[in-house]
């Protein structure tokens, strides 16, 4: 057995072009899928206020069907199930919202948790002090939560990248894709995934390195303060 | 063409379940012994040890487990072994477990106040000793929660091993989808067999949970 990495060499295009996609699908999913993640939250915690209990025991149905099944099997169910009922998708659309679902699912637990683990007395003393549900979510509950969270949260969107190399099913142009190409072409399967897992390695210590960088602006109020 | 009656496609989709069933079974099982090994070498090895478990940990946990599964399948072929899917899968499975397992154990390891290992030690038990009275019993009771709840992440995570063509649940949804032609009924189905295994699960992992914390240990 001999490796020859230079059989790549002639591929380098397709790597970049995955690699490209592959960005790009995790910082759109990033973005979406923790607004989307902010909004159930939001939604579910109001509903313990609020007469709404349907609203609540869907949101919490998506999560749990979310967070209880595989992403390849979510990502095939919307992808081949929603033309059948008419919705036609292409891939990269019904790739996206795959991850932008799966991550805001996860995400929207974990900010429950910070969310509870917010002194209850907080949340009372700015509603005393006049303001909406709206601004003491803001303003109060949230920014805490995401800082005490924040630590899961990048694991999760690390999770949601590397889960993402299941969208070269769907025939995505991704990272995954990109080897599996190179590979029916040049036959070095064992070179091309090696060098391809070693660039996903690369993208989850960079997509950590970014998180921490925005973290510390973020939460620079809680600089000193226990987290 | 026939036709896929929709117990025919039930009825085949409960067949392929099985090996989903023991595929997870294989890949805990697995990893658990290989994650319990890893732990303790970790906690008491020298440090060349300990960073090249620390580094075992993080490459699994930084890489996707389709490329773990691509590598163990393909990687094998080129170093001259003839796998099947069977073995790739439940090698990649099984590394894949014992590297999370292991980080999830080394936290509860470490979570037992280091006050229990001085006042062991200090009252005369050696490493071995203060670990298997001491620490790991406290630890167990901290890990079994997350382990629950990880095994919800092995089970989702055979549903990749169909892409290298063993057919266990997804991959009889996919095959089945190409012959009756139903992705909506045939993937809502797969989706609801993996919730039948994988829901009680995490309902149980945060009972544990619950009850943990409400015994006041953290």
């Amino acid at each position: 057995m001999t490796l020859d990495f230079s059989t790549l060499l002639p591929y380098t295009d397709a790597i970049l072009e995955g690699l490209v996609t592959t960005v790009w699908l995790t910082v759109v999913t990033t973005v979406a899928g923790i607004a989307l993640a902010i909004v159930v939250a939001y939604a579910r915690d109001g509903s313990r206020e609020g007469p709404s209990g349907i609203v609540s025991r869907l949101l919490g149905a998506y999560v749990e069907v979310i967070r209880n099944t595989p992403f390849i099997v979510q990502l095939f169910f919307l992808f081949f199930g929603l033309p059948a009922l008419g919705v036609s998708i292409s891939a990269t659309v019904a790739a996206l919202l795959a991850m932008i679902l799966n991550l805001g699912a996860y995400t929207a637990e974990i900010l429950r948790a910070g969310i509870d683990s917010t002194l209850k007395g907080q949340h009372e003393a700015a509603r005393a002090l006049g303001l909406s549900r709206l601004q003491s979510f803001r303003h109060v509950v949230l920014m805490p939560a995401f800082s005490r969270v924040y630590p899961s949260l990048i694991s999760q969107c690390i999770i949601v990248m590397l889960g993402s190399a299941v969208v070269s099913q769907i025939s995505v142009f991704d990272l995954t894709y990109a080897a599996n190409f190179i590979q029916s072409r040049n036959f070095r399967g064992f070179e091309v995934y090696l060098v391809v897992t070693l660039i996903y390695l690369l993208l989850a210590v960079g997509l950590r390195l970014a998180f921490e960088f925005v973290g510390r602006r973020l939460f620079a109020f809680r600089q000193g303060g226990s987290s | 063409m026939t036709d896929f009656t929709l117990w025919d496609i039930v009825r085949n989709l409960l067949l392929a379940g099985r090996w989903t069933v023991v595929l997870s079974l294989i890949a805990f099982t697995g990893g658990a012994v290989v994650g319990l090994v890893l732990t303790l070498a970790r906690m008491g090895g020298l440090w060349p040890v300990r960073w090249l478990i620390r580094l075992y940990v993080d490459l699994f946990q930084g890489t996707p487990l389709l490329m773990q599964l691509f590598l163990a399948y393909f990687g094998a072929a080129v170093l001259g072994f003839d796998v099947s899917a069977w073995t790739a899968a439940s090698v990649a499975l099984t590394l894949f477990t014992s590297a999370f397992l292991c980080d999830i154990w080394r936290g509860c390891v470490e979570a037992v106040p280091s006050g229990q290992w001085q006042a062991a030690r200090v009252l005369g038990l050696n490493y071995l000793q203060s670990m298997r009275h001491v620490i790991l019993p406290q630890a167990l009771r901290l890990a079994v929660p997350p382990t629950v709840g990880f095994s919800v992440q092995v089970i989702k995570g055979t549903a990749l091993a169909s892409v290298i063509g063993f057919v266990e649940l997804t991959k009889a949804g996919t095959m089945l989808n190409n012959a009756a032609f139903a992705p909506f009924t045939i993937f809502a189905l797969v989706a609801l067999g993996y919730f039948i295994l994988c829901y009680p699960l995490s309902r149980y992992a945060r009972h544990l949970e619950k009850k943990l914390y409400g015994a006041g240990i953290r």
